[in-house]
């Protein structure tokens, strides 16, 4: 995994960056890291930044689906940002729902919502 | 396998679809199409995210394919066609209702790219290959 994704754990909440480029032997290994920093930093909640990204395809919303079932199993609730506006009509028409992903504006309202426990 | 017509309008690219990051390029090159019809973003995101679930699949069930892109400047239309001559379809109604994967995917991007596109047409042949074309109004 290169610059596919970014791990960043800011106020003891992780951060995910996901770059365009992410493929699928990236994926795992994302999974993974997610799961391990997330445990050791005993983090609040996960972020989840697509602003990187023009197009969110089925592969992709399948990605941040499995990140946020990563959430959900340790108890770190997460939140997706920078989803575009064309980008959250087309995943409508995609059919994909993202049950198990909860959207802020921005990382601000994230992290706001995050500490205030909702 | 039964040939889809041959497209008017322009050829503005044509793309090799090989590994992963060919299909970002591709992707990437039917977006640039978009904008070079003035298409709004809306427009834009629905053709790219069409032509991403086409050019995965060639590449993943088709063994790899070839994208070809086509701008129909009088009629405003971007055409991106993908043609590989992976195993095909066998039962097409099945591959394209919503649900329905032969591998780990969700099953929703035959269905999806189809409702995301103004013109949808897929023709395949088992043994010989798949030829995919979509279009969308700039
Ligand atoms: N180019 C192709 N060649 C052979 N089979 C194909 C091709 N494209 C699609 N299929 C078949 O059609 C099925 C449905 O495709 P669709 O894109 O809807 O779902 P998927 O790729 O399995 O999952 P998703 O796109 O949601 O990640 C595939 O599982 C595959 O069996
Ligand atoms: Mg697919």
């Amino acid at each position: 995994m290169s610059q596919a994704a970014g791990l960043f754990l800011v106020d003891e909440i992780m951060l995910v960056a996901i770059d365009e480029n992410i493929d699928d032997g990236d994926i795992v290994a994302l999974q993974d890291r997610l799961a391990e920093e997330v445990h050791a930093n005993d983090a609040q909640g996960i972020v989840i930044d697509i602003s990187a990204l023009e197009i969110v395809d089925t592969f992709v919303g399948r990605i941040i689906a499995q990140l946020a079932g990563i959430g959900v199993l340790l108890d770190a609730p997460t939140y997706l940002v920078g989803m575009r506006p064309a980008v959250a009509m087309t995943l409508v028409e995609l059919g994909m729902t993202l049950p198990s992903v909860r959207t802020a504006r921005n990382l601000q309202h994230a992290v706001s919502r995050l500490r205030s426990g909702r | 396998m039964n040939r889809l017509p041959r497209l008017r309008g322009q050829l503005f690219e044509r793309h090799e679809i090989t590994v992963e990051k060919d299909i970002v390029r591709a992707r990437q090159a039917v977006g640039r199409a978009m904008d070079g019809l003035g298409a709004k973003a809306i427009r834009k995101t629905r053709l790219v995210t069409a032509a991403s679930e086409i050019f995965r699949n060639g590449l993943n069930y088709g063994g790899g394919a070839v994208a070809l892109i086509h701008c129909d400047a009088g009629n405003r239309m971007v055409w991106v066609d993908c043609i590989d001559d992976g195993p095909g379809i066998e039962d097409m109604a099945l591959a394209l209702r919503d649900g329905y994967t032969s591998g780990t995917g969700l099953g929703r991007g035959l269905g999806g790219a189809k409702r995301l596109v103004d013109e949808f047409d897929i023709v395949s042949e088992p043994g010989v290959g798949t030829h995919v074309r979509l279009a969308g109004r700039a």
